[in-house]
């Protein structure tokens, strides 16, 4: 990949909404990713290799649960600095921004939120600097939209649990020394529980053959018969809104994230098209082009703002899941279309991987698909707005 | 061991170059400041070093408004311990100098740190000035720099080879490339920042040397001209002729 020359598009001025601290979060990751990511990302997605020799360097730089108090390791910063994070960390690639987002908002937050004061000393620290990874399960093969239904449970069996079950679909899985894992109870309700590394009857084998997120590593998570400590079981909240709430924080940070991918696209179309010379002038002076730059602003321009005043109601604690849905589904939705039309622009150049922009396209084919499908969100959005469910047709 | 560090802004480096007022002043409508990089990436981060190893503290001191507090947060989340802003807005070298002279007279610093230039007005004049002001032995442009008790070792570059040199503290010294690696601030280092010191120190008056006249644009390059390989004897003629080299 070239030399990585990206600006941040701020059309409307919205830097002027951000505090210094916020800038200076965000042009530090820049300047991160920049040194560390951009020259071998290209080279990692094409052999389909997850780099994790950055896995220290995000711990160090406080990629990795920024929200969490200093007492925990973590740097405190406030929900706008965390979506820079990963606005920043996806503007190179999402799949960086997963590992990132996984380890901060699924594994990190559940265990700050819902676990006691043990379990937060014991894990948060280490999930904060990188010495520790985490995953979290809650997919099944046989349950992605519909999660209630999940059939992974465990049994009480005195001072520990049996857990059995299988989880899908888990990002970070092969690699992770604990996994937040949510299983039901024998009386149907579900518990997150932290599976650790090495107990006996817990695999988690990588899954192969993905065409996006390519530099993200992925697997199962397998549990047979597997002696969990009752200590393990996160006490403060149970019930599906317990991994609902993990999937707020996080759909959080992929609103920014996607946003961050639609920007670079953006930029490097634009850069491209005033260089690229066709019948003697730069295409950036043709109408169509124009008008596929134009509509990417704008769509960009609109999602800042969106993504900007959840930030500041996250801040207050006054964002609604379904507000979160929206801005989830709206950014990846137009970062999507922003991909491919700054593929156009690109001409042939955009099918190398001398751009980013078609590994960006590919990326947000999984990511419009994670952390609840573009079309539940909608779904989301018309329960909010009307009152019934059409998930099960109940009136809410 | 104390260490203080000048710190000065300067505009991006992607700024768009342009005066008002008649050419007297630069416009600053729009542009965004960071730290002067020779303060930041060779100043401010071999300072740190010495301290992680020697032990001491790091001060930071900028001659600057309030708007330059942004740049001071940023070498605090970097590393430095505290930071002092004259609280002037400096006028050019001499006063610049003379002010952070003022306050290091009285700090008890081992090393003074000034970064080689600044990337905008490239003076490099005030390390030299301070030194003088303060009475203290000055080694600019130095692009290496070890402290063994209080005995520096200081490596400089000089027009075929290196110059070493060596010296007891204190002292103040211009970092060049090479000094140092470019440290960047993580997120603890941000939030630490917030509740680091920064204290405001009124200037003190100072003598005005220097006045701008005005500014002036470097002349537009003028369009690249091609010629053909074939035809040698036209680059001849133009490089004579023309650009008047030959």
């Amino acid at each position: 990949m070239a030399t990585d020359l990206y600006t941040h598009p701020d059309y409307y001025n919205m830097d002027d909404l951000l505090t210094e601290e916020h800038k200076l979060v965000r042009d530090s990751v820049r300047a991160w990713v920049k040194q560390n990511v951009s020259p071998i990302i290209e080279d990692h997605y094409e052999r389909a290799v997850f780099p994790k020799h950055l896995v220290k360097g995000l711990g160090e730089i406080g990629a990795f649960g920024p929200y969490i108090p200093t007492e925990y390791g973590g740097p405190g910063l406030d929900q706008i600095a965390y979506g820079l994070i990963m606005q920043e960390l996806e503007r190179c690639d999402s799949g960086l921004r997963s590992t990132s987002s996984v380890q901060s908002s699924l594994v990190m937050y559940p265990i700050y939120k819902y676990g006691n004061e043990e379990q937060r000393r014991k894990y948060l620290p280490k999930l904060a600097s990188g010495e520790f990874l985490g995953c979290f399960g809650l997919t099944e093969p046989d349950h992605g939209s519909n999660p209630g239904g999940m059939l992974t449970n465990f049994k009480d069996a005195g001072d520990h649990v049996i857990l059995n079950g299988a989880k899908m679909w888990i990002s970070n899985a092969p690699l992770s020394d604990v996994a937040v894992v949510w299983a039901k109870d024998e009386s149907g309700r579900i518990h997150g529980l932290i599976v650790e590394k090495g107990m006996e009857g817990f695999s988690a084998p990588e899954m192969h053959g993905k065409l996006s997120l390519r530099a993200s590593i992925t697997g199962e998570l397998l549990f047979d018969n597997v002696k969990v400590p009752k200590a393990n079981i996160l006490p403060n909240k149970s019930g599906l809104g317990a991994p609902l709430g993990c999937l707020d924080s996080a759909r959080f940070g992929i609103a920014w994230g996607a946003l961050g991918a639609a920007m670079d696209c953006y930029d490097q179309a634009l850069r491209y098209s005033k260089e690229r010379i066709q019948f003697g002038q730069p295409i950036a002076s043709f109408q169509l082009t124009q008008k596929k730059l134009a509509e990417m602003i704008t769509e960009i321009t609109k999602a800042q703002f969106l993504t900007f005043r959840l930030g500041q109601l996250r801040n207050e604690g006054r964002a609604t899941s379904a507000q979160i849905s929206m801005a989830k589904r709206n950014n990846v939705e137009i970062a999507l279309r922003i991909a491919r039309e700054a593929r156009q622009i690109l001409g042939a150049m955009g099918i190398t991987n001398e751009f980013s922009v078609m590994r960006h396209m590919a990326n947000l084919e999984s990511v419009v698909t994670y952390e609840g499908t573009h079309d539940i969100h909608l779904l989301i959005t018309g329960m909010d707005i009307t009152g019934f469910s059409a998930f099960t047709g109940e009136k809410k | 061991m104390k260490f203080l560090v000048c710190i000065s802004k300067a505009p991006d480096t992607t700024t768009k170059i342009d005066f008002v007022e008649n050419n007297t002043k630069f416009n600053e409508a729009g542009v965004q400041y960071i730290v002067n990089p020779y303060d930041e990436w060779y100043a401010l981060v071999r300072a740190l070093e010495l301290k992680e190893t020697l032990g001491g503290t790091v001060t930071t001191i900028t001659v600057g408004t309030p708007e330059d507090e942004a740049v001071i947060r940023k070498a605090l989340a970097i590393g430095a311990d505290e930071s002092v802003r004259i609280n002037a807005n400096p006028k050019d070298a001499y006063y610049t100098a003379f002010q952070i002279a003022e306050y290091a007279k009285k700090g008890g610093f081992d090393i003074v740190f000034a970064g080689k230039e600044t990337i905008n007005y490239n003076g490099s004049q005030v390390g030299g000035m301070i030194a003088e002001f303060m009475q203290l032995p000055y080694v600019s442009l130095a692009t290496k720099l070890d402290l063994a008790a209080n005995t520096a070792t200081i490596e400089k570059e000089m027009t075929g080879g290196i110059e070493i040199v060596e010296l007891n503290t204190p002292f103040v010294i211009s970092a060049a490339k090479g000094m140092a690696e470019q440290r960047i601030p993580n997120m603890r280092g941000i939030m630490a920042a917030r509740t680091k010191p920064l204290q405001i120190v009124e200037p003190v008056a100072c003598d005005e040397l220097v006045s701008f006249v005005s500014y002036d644009l470097p002349k537009a390059k003028s369009a690249c001209k091609f010629i053909d390989p074939a035809n040698v004897a036209e680059l001849v003629h133009l490089l004579h002729t023309e650009a008047k080299v030959i």
